[in-house]
């Protein structure tokens, strides 16, 4: 088994297998992605880059597609209001 | 055949202002609309409602038209989005600062408030401005609307008091009689001209379409807090002939950024175009260079429906038609969010021949017609 990476979602240090995508470690921490105009909590829909739902804060810049990156060890990821 | 005291082809922000101003006299009136209602400049517009200099007759309208909208501010459903955000003129060097000092003078005298922001000060209003700007004019009083909702609000105001809208395209508008695409004939004492950029029911109308580009981004709050204009803006949206560009942003309620904009005379094709994009992306991060690290969601284009002197047709349509039952509210170029509710007002006022809370006469259609710029020149 390799090594697990370790990244922080909202502040709560997750441990992740390597391959692992970010919008899915946000969905093992049952954490929204993002908050919507009218104050939803979202997150992943497609899993492919289409739909947008699942963009999040990673570390620090808002409003990027979590389903299309992978976790790096010490990642930060937030939930995008 | 159905009759009505006025009957308004066009239901954009301004046919729709003029639809509730008549509807509160108690008249009979009757909207019609060939699309959607507030679906084309309308709905492609910036929803800056801002005092503009360029003339003493176009600061008298705006000027009257944004207390209008200052005075209704508390009333608006939420989904009008009105924030008085305030306007900051950017000047990038001490030339445009110098400009800077003019303009407040002429607010001033036109009683509209207006501060000078020295760089340091410009700093501190937005800091995503890149260093080295020479400051600015801070105009408090400007604000921010989404014209689709503004319009709907004036519309749904219109029927509440009895107007009726009738969803075809009017084909023929003359002599009190007008005829839909789907075989209604209406009947009224007056008929408002509220078209847009569309002159087909009227080829008279001196209108010429210029093209604008705009760019919304995601939602980033607090990145932008007025909305920014570039002093060279006015030179630039003064050039009648070239395609211009000119850095002009707005905070949307949501957080987003919208980001205008562009000036096209001779190019009536929708189609949004990579190059306009660019240069208007480029001329933005001149300004703020921030900008480059965020995210676009969608780019429209609109077109603005301009007349010779840049100031709207408001009023009866003598001098382009013989036609005494026909009344013009168009022609509004890039300030028809701003200027409907004062031009709904002025174009009421002369059809009830009652005097208007500013001078109307240099709105008036007659001016452009073929012999009143000989007498002129
Ligand atoms: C890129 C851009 C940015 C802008 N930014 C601003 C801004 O920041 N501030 C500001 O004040 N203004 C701005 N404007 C200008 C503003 O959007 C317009 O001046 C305003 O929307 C014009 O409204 P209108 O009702 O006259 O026209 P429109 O909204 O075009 O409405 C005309 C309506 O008439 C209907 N119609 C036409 N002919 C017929 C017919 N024969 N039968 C039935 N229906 C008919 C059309 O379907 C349409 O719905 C901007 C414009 C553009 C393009
Ligand atoms: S889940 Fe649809 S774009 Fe990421």
């Amino acid at each position: 088994m390799p090594k697990l990476l370790s990244i922080l979602i909202n502040n709560v240090t997750c441990q992740v297998a390597p391959g692992t995508t970010v919008a899915a470690a946000m969905l093992l921490a049952q954490q929204p992605s993002r908050i919507s105009v009218d104050g939803d909590p979202r997150v992943a829909l497609c899993g492919m880059g289409i739909c947008f739902e699942c963009r999040a804060v990673v570390n620090g810049t808002s409003h990027r597609r979590t389903c299309q990156m992978l976790c790096e060890d010490n990642m930060t990821v937030e939930t995008n209001s | 055949m159905k009759c009505f005291d006025v009957l308004i082809i066009g239901a954009g922000i301004v046919g729709s202002a003029v639809a509730r101003e008549c509807a509160l006299l108690g008249w009979r009136v009757g909207v019609i609309e060939g699309g959607t209602p507030a679906g084309a400049a309308t709905a492609a517009g910036m929803g800056h409602v801002v005092v503009m200099d360029d003339s003493a007759a176009q600061l008298a309208l705006t000027a009257f038209s944004r207390s209008l909208w200052r005075a209704e501010s508390t009333k608006f459903p939420k989904s009008v989005e009105y924030e008085g955000r305030g306007t900051i003129w950017v000047a990038a060097d001490e030339e445009e600062m110098a400009e800077v000092g003019t303009r407040q003078k002429v607010y001033e005298e036109a009683g509209i408030a207006a501060s000078l922001l020295t760089a340091a000060e410009l700093a501190k209003q937005e800091p995503n401005l890149r260093h080295g700007l020479a400051g600015g004019l801070l105009v408090p009083d400007d604000g921010v609307v989404y014209p689709p909702a503004a319009a709907a609000f004036y519309l749904a105001e219109a029927k509440r008091l009895g107007a009726e809208v009738f969803y075809a395209r009017a084909l023929s508008a003359s002599h009190k009689q007008v005829r839909l695409s789907d075989g209604t004939e209406l009947t009224a004492d007056r008929i408002v001209l509220a078209v847009g950029t569309e002159c087909d029911l009227l080829p008279a109308l001196p209108i010429q379409k210029r093209k604008g580009h705009l760019i919304i981004t995601d939602r980033y709050p607090n990145f932008l807090h007025h909305q920014l204009v570039e002093l060279g803006y006015l030179k630039s949206a003064h050039k009648v002939t070239d395609d211009s560009v000119a850095f002009n942003i707005q905070p949307r309620q949501t957080g987003q950024l919208l980001l205008g904009s562009s000036r096209q005379y001779g190019n009536e094709q929708p189609e949004a175009e990579a190059e306009m994009l660019r240069r208007m992306i480029d001329r933005a991060k001149q300004y703020m260079p921030a900008l480059e690290k965020l995210s676009v969601l969608r780019v429209w284009t609109g077109f603005r429906a301009a007349t010779a002197d840049k100031l709207p047709l408001i009023g009866p349509a003598a001098g382009l038609s013989e036609d005494s039952s026909l009344w013009l509210a168009a022609g509004f170029e890039g300030l028809g969010i701003t200027n409907a509710p004062g031009a709904a007002r002025l174009l009421v006022d002369g059809m009830l021949g009652r005097e208007s809370a500013i001078d109307a006469t240099s709105y008036l259609p007659i001016r452009l017609t073929e012999p009143a710029r000989l007498a002129h020149a």
